[in-house]
């Protein structure tokens, strides 16, 4: 075989904090042949992107590159003059960010941020170049390709401009493009058409690429072959479908497994029994702007219902208006079948210690000032009123009841704990309480998936134990497989569809439904395909215009 | 016209240099990386600096020359030098201290710490020290005309006032100190009341939000329009009557004028810090536990809003201390007899044309300035350094 | 465009309510006083037919809210009263017409405009010229330098800096005068140089202010996701700095410029008392000390107006420099 179009070769990487130098990546060979797509999937921290940005021989500030070698097509990047660099850098090595809407410049317009680089790197005419981003967008499959490039990028949608900037790294006709998670920041309905020009562009012009991201089901359609990192080591790389099938090391198969935790079905609601929390017909605005419309559902002891939408659906604010923090304009919420009041100012000690709530992020959840032990053991004594002895004990089984040992966390502060850690914190701040029931708001959407399952096993473990009822908000349908009983399907405001989880996962659907329910990637590495043939390529572009 | 030709004469020989510099550097190294890419500006500032630093060496031996016309004529820069090596080593002590002296904590910090705000913490030390035991290490009183002494000693002749004294016979070495402890105390005081107000109104305008924070916040957008050191004098004009008439002492109404003006701007920062911890989670879990106000404000909220509070106050505190200089400085602040720099400035300043022949003579009102100015620039360095770490924790 | 227009008639509107307001709370300030002008002018020991004479004169003994409308309507024509001290005088001698505010304060206003048009001639050049190289050059020696200078700079007393230049330019060097006694029908260049020392002692504080935060707004840029992406398109530094940097500070930019310009007004007062400049900030400490209210009153309303218009100006520059409002949807 022909020489390599980039090797890799012992890379380590070093990121200053506290005035030390501490490793990102220890030691990393990779090699990708031209025209081949290489897929780098890892827990965030893995130093995935880190290592993407190195293949271009560029580091961001505060990192730098102590030891190994970065060869593009026999030009050793690491040792080559800041003026050859720039020389291939967009020319023939081209980026794709995660953010498009961070990643144009606000100031310029799309196609004169498109045609700088061909036109400084001196391949075309600012004419030619232009026309070539017209015929560039036409195959990415943007609406409106004459036009689109001359808008500002704050005039365009998130998932356009997406394409826009994989248009832009496809200006100089790279020889390798590094994606660094670029469908991300999207809705899963936008991720589709995203992945598939992606895939098309890169196939049609027989570009190398590295694409990097922590889903495993997404680089599962884009990858010819899988790279996994963790914490700046290979564990392994081979062929997707090999690793897919068979993957040799302990943490692959631990990565793979997660997607196959999944709850045992319970049996269905006894009729006639009174539900834990009852929403019935709220309507609810931000000032003058609706955002439900009449919802309605029922959440029964001992079960979790998953509410699902894409964002702007209003799943969280059906939250607010559970806890009372914005309430409605119309309908009422029930607790025990008593109506409650509807701002929680107006609610009992009693009723407030019912509802808890365990939050997205849980960083901003914890108290930064407070340790470990003064969170939990707040409500435990305003609630309960316990003090002194009686409330440590209280704390430390709590602690032990989130598998963390009460004497070496007790006295710790928030930032000295794991993402993971922090948000059994979160969780053991509403069992404390002692409720009937918990809103769980995306509680794992900002964790790896590892980490994230541990969550989630112990949030099922805590419901067969105590009893506990949950509401379950989630844009992962991942998620909701392994957790619902019950789910309930919302967009712009209204619930589309309702029931339980079993029955949501087998047709005939909603449309919406349908349309949401497909576009979660799989792992099976014909999916996107598969998925494309089913639907016909039109029907994506129907399906983007639906959403914008 | 000769001015501006030697100049650009100069730009370019430094231009050559620079480009002979990195030619030089690029063969002798075998093209390193750090010449290869060395941008031209580069090195025309590394020429730049070489030169800057051989000119104030030069300026030292030459303030230290036998001719004392050429003496006197460097007398100053040589005393800057002589200062600011004296300073940088003060605080290179100080910091090696403080690495092996104190708790496991302080210990810890001084590690980190960058020789700007060790010198910084020194200095707020020692002018601590004398505002506080300005009395005991003062040796005459700050008002006292002391008797048997003549007027205007020149500094450095009467070893009994190595400042010399003042017109009317008084010894200014001890209006200095007193100095530290009248102009410091009252700029502190006036912070704190400042902060006082501010504060409280700002988190209060944070966490009841609606209406009060409306009326507060456009109230101190009113007071904001108007440039604090003109709004001030305004008021202090207003107030000299009033001070007569009820026989307050100005000083008096000066601190809560300026505690007042200041405020506005704690407010707005109190605010804004209130605001941003408010809509955070923790905060919304505490509200709807149920948690009364006192809850909130006092151990969920003031907490984490110290770290930027306390830069403030350091920010706000050399403001405060600033005007109250510039005021007392243009006659309308501090009241005689209570010794101030910067009256003490305004009365010596005639001295500083007499800088040819006595440069001794002509450092006084300079030291009274310089006084006032160290301890900003010291307070500066350990805010900057502290905001500096407290947004490095952000990232 | 209609909506960018709709934004700067909001901000011109909402800065004319300001000085509006601010004009209120200086007149009632002033009425803060004990008793009233006319005792104040003529002390404790006058006749009160003579108070009374005076009172009538001033209208004081008119009510207050159409004082008010007097001094502003008077303000707004260009009539700013006359001062204590020429009444004084003009009463004293018997004669009449004496100097108004106006006639006092208009050539003294020119000459404040001077010294400030000087320095930020100066300043604003040399500041963002230097705050977007130590913004480049972050971290190295000479931004680590800069960073003392400029902090020291700053946090200085202005007459510090003013007579440590004195020091140096005027008494070890006699290269410019220590002394701006400037006067009507002076040659230009010599007028230059009269201003030259106290425009340079503003010139050390605001460009140290302003340097310090082109560098922050800079810098801020620097690490947004887009500065990184024209990097890795290539672009040279230098490019970079130019086309993708530069018009997304602007506004950040011409904030800290306006900001300082206003910072100008206050610092103006101590410089011009340092090199005894004829200009409205000694006119206005001089009046202070004599407790001449109707001077004090008009340099006070017209230093806020000249602090609302710069903020206001600032406002609305870099608005229209935001390609989200100049684009919309």
């Amino acid at each position: 075989m022909t020489e390599p179009l980039l090797k890799i070769r012992g890379l380590k990487l070093e990121g200053r904090s506290d005035e030390t130098w501490n490793p990102i990546i220890n030691g990393v060979d990779l090699t990708l042949a031209r025209g081949e797509v290489l897929g780098l999937i890892g827990e965030s921290g893995a130093g995935k992107s880190t290592l993407g940005l190195a293949a271009m021989g560029f580091t961001r500030d505060g990192v730098r590159i102590s030891e190994g070698s970065v060869v593009f097509d026999g030009i050793d990047l690491l040792k080559a003059s800041a003026a050859v660099k720039r020389g291939l850098l967009g020319k023939r090595i081209a980026y794709v960010a995660q953010s498009a809407a961070a990643s144009f410049n606000p100031a310029h317009r799309i196609i004169d941020q498109h045609v700088e680089g061909p036109v400084q790197h001196g391949v075309m005419s600012r004419a030619e170049s232009e026309a070539d981003c017209v015929a560039l967008y036409e195959k990415l499959r943007l609406p409106d390709p004459e036009n689109i490039g001359f808008r500002y990028p704050h005039q365009v949608s998130g998932g356009q401009l997406q394409r826009a900037m994989t248009a832009m790294a496809m200006a100089c006709r790279p020889d390798l493009i590094i994606f660094d998670e670029p469908t991300t920041a999207l809705d899963v309905t936008t991720q589709i058409e995203v992945l598939a020009s992606i895939r098309d562009i890169v196939k049609d012009f027989n570009t190398a690429a590295i694409y990097i991201t922590h889903d495993l089901a997404v680089v599962a359609q884009m990858a010819d072959r899988i790279k996994v990192l963790l914490k700046g080591d290979e564990v392994e790389t081979a062929d997707t479908r090999t690793m897919l099938s068979a993957p040799t090391q302990e943490y692959t198969k631990s990565l793979w497994a997660v997607r196959s935790f999944e709850r045992p079905l319970k049996a269905p609601v006894v009729a006639g029994s009174v539900p834990v929390v009852s929403v019935q017909n709220v309507d609810a605005s931000y000032g003058i702007v609706p955002v439900l419309h009449g919802v309605s559902f029922d959440m029964h002891a001992g079960r979790t219902v998953a509410v699902v939408g894409e964002s702007g659906s209003g799943k969280s604010t059906v939250a607010r208006c559970i806890t009372g923090l914005l309430p409605p304009k119309a309908g009422q919420i029930c607790f025990d079948g008593e109506v409650m009041p509807a701002d929680y100012r107006k609610r009992s000690k009693d009723q407030l210690r019912q509802v808890q709530m365990i939050y997205q992020k849980a960083d901003t959840a914890l108290n930064p000032r407070m340790s470990v032990g003064d969170i939990i053991a707040r409500p435990v004594q305003f609630y309960l009123g316990l003090t002194g002895k009686e409330k440590r004990a209280r704390v430390d089984s709590l602690l032990e009841q989130i598998e963390l040992e009460p004497s070496e966390y007790y006295s710790r502060l928030p930032s000295e704990l794991s993402g993971g850690q922090k948000q059994r914190i979160g969780i053991a701040r509403a069992l404390a309480a002692e409720p009937k029931f918990i809103i769980c708001d995306e509680v794992t959407s900002a964790l790896d998936q590892l980490v994230a399952e541990g969550i989630l096993r112990l949030l099922a473990n805590l419901q067969d134990n105590l009893g506990l009822s949950y509401m379950f908000i989630t844009h992962d349908l991942a998620t909701v497989r392994a957790i619902a009983d019950e789910v309930v399907v919302m967009k712009n405001g209204r619930v589309v569809e309702a029931g339980p989880k079993a029955e949501m996962f087998r047709p005939p659907h909603h449309p919406y439904t349908d349309l949401l329910l497909s576009s979660v990637p799989e792992m099976d590495p014909d999916w996107l395909t598969n998925l494309l043939q089913e639907r016909g390529v039109d029907n994506i572009g129907d399906a983007a215009v639906g959403k914008m | 016209m000769s001015a501006v030709f030697n100049i650009a004469l100069g730009i370019a020989l430094i231009a050559a240099l620079a480009w002979v510099f990195r030619l030089a550097g690029q063969k002798v190294t075998g093209n390193a990386p750090r010449f290869r890419d060395m941008p031209f500006g580069v090195a025309f500032g590394y020429i730049l600096g070489a030169l800057v630093l051989v000119w104030l060496i030069w300026a030292f031996v030459q303030s230290r020359s036998a001719d004392l016309v050429t003496a006197n004529k460097f007398f100053f820069l040589g005393l800057a030098i002589k200062g600011f090596l004296l300073f940088a080593a003060a605080a290179w002590v100080f910091r090696l201290l403080g690495r092996h002296i104190g708790t496991a904590g302080t210990r810890k910090l001084f590690r980190t710490i960058p020789l700007t705000a060790a010198f910084g913490i020194l200095v707020i030390i020692v002018y601590a020290i004398l505002a506080i035991f300005a009395n005991v290490i003062a040796p005459h009183g700050q008002d006292e005309i002391l008797q048997g002494v003549a007027a205007n000693i020149i500094p450095g002749s009467d070893p009994d006032f190595p400042l010399g004294t003042d017109q009317i016979g008084r010894d200014i070495l001890s209006r200095l100190i007193y100095g530290a402890q009248n102009t410091v105390g009252i700029a502190f005081a006036t912070t704190l009341l400042a902060f006082f107000i501010g504060g409280s109104l700002g988190f209060l305008a944070a966490v009841v939000g609606g209406w009060t924070d409306q009326i507060l916040s456009r109230g101190v957008d009113v007071l904001m329009a108007i440039p604090s050191l003109i709004f001030a004098l305004l008021l202090m004009t207003i107030a000299s009557v009033w001070s007569s008439r009820l026989g307050i002492p100005l000083t008096v109404f000066m601190v809560l004028i300026i505690a007042v003006i200041d405020s506005t701007r704690v407010f707005r920062l109190a605010r804004a810090v209130g605001q941003n911890i408010v809509v955070m989670d923790y905060i919304e879990a505490a509200k709807l536990r149920g948690e009364g106000m006192w809850y909130l404000v006092f151990k969920e909220i003031l907490p984490n809003a110290t770290a930027p509070l306390l830069a403030e106050f350091g920010l706000r505190f050399c403001f405060v201390f600033l005007t109250i200089a510039a005021l007392s400085f243009l006659g309308v602040g501090i009241q005689p007899p209570l010794a101030d720099w910067g009256t003490m400035v305004r009365d010596l300043a005639a001295f500083i044309s007499y800088a040819q022949f006595a440069p001794l003579v002509a450092t006084l009102p300079l030291l009274a300035a310089g006084a006032i100015a160290l301890l900003t620039v010291a307070v500066n360095f350990v805010v900057d350094w502290m905001l500096q770490k407290s947004s490095g924790l952000k990232e | 465009m209609g909506n960018v227009l709709t934004i700067v008639l909001q901000r011109l509107a909402f800065g004319l309510i300001t000085l509006l307001i601010v004009s209120m709370v200086i007149f009632i300030a002033v009425n803060l006083l004990p008793g009233d002008f006319a005792e104040l002018i003529l002390g404790q020991g006058a006749t009160p037919e003579a108070v009374a004479s005076i009172r009538h004169d001033l209208g004081l003994d008119q009510s207050l809210v159409t004082r008010y409308f007097g001094w502003l309507g008077g303000m707004l024509t260009g009539n700013l009263g006359t001062s204590f001290a020429q009444l004084n005088f003009q009463t004293n001698l018997g004669g009449g017409g004496g100097v108004t505010v106006a006639e006092q304060i208009a050539p003294r206003f020119a000459n404040t405009m001077f010294l400030a048009s000087v320095t930020a001639m100066i300043a604003v050049p040399i500041a963002v010229t230097l705050g977007i190289l130590a913004a480049l050059y972050r971290n190295t020696v000479f931004d680590r330098a800069t960073n003392i200078l400029t902090l020291s700079s700053i946090s200085s007393p202005e007459f510090f800096m003013a007579y440590i230049l004195i020091l140096f330019l005027s008494v070890l060097n006699p290269i410019l005068p220590s002394l701006s006694n400037i006067y009507d029908g002076m040659a230009f260049g010599e007028r230059l140089e009269k201003t030259l020392l106290p425009a340079l002692t503003l010139t050390l504080v605001v460009t140290a202010h302003m340097m310090r935060m082109t560098r922050a707004a800079i810098i801020n840029l620097l690490a947004s996701p887009y500065i990184e992406m024209a990097r890795l398109k290539g672009m040279s530094p230098m490019r970079v700095i130019v086309k993708h940097a530069l018009p997304n500070a602007l506004a950040p930019i011409i904030n800290v410029i306006a900001l300082n310009l206003a910072y100008l007004v206050t610092g103006v007062v101590v410089v011009e008392v340092v090199f005894v400049y004829p200009g409205i900030g000694q006119l206005f400490v001089d009046s202070v000390k004599i407790r001449d209210i109707p001077v004090v009153q008009a340099c006070c309303l017209i230093f806020a107006a000249a602090y609302i218009l710069l903020n206001l100006t600032a406002d609305i520059l870099s608005t229209l420099s935001n390609p989200r409002l100049r684009h919309p949807k």
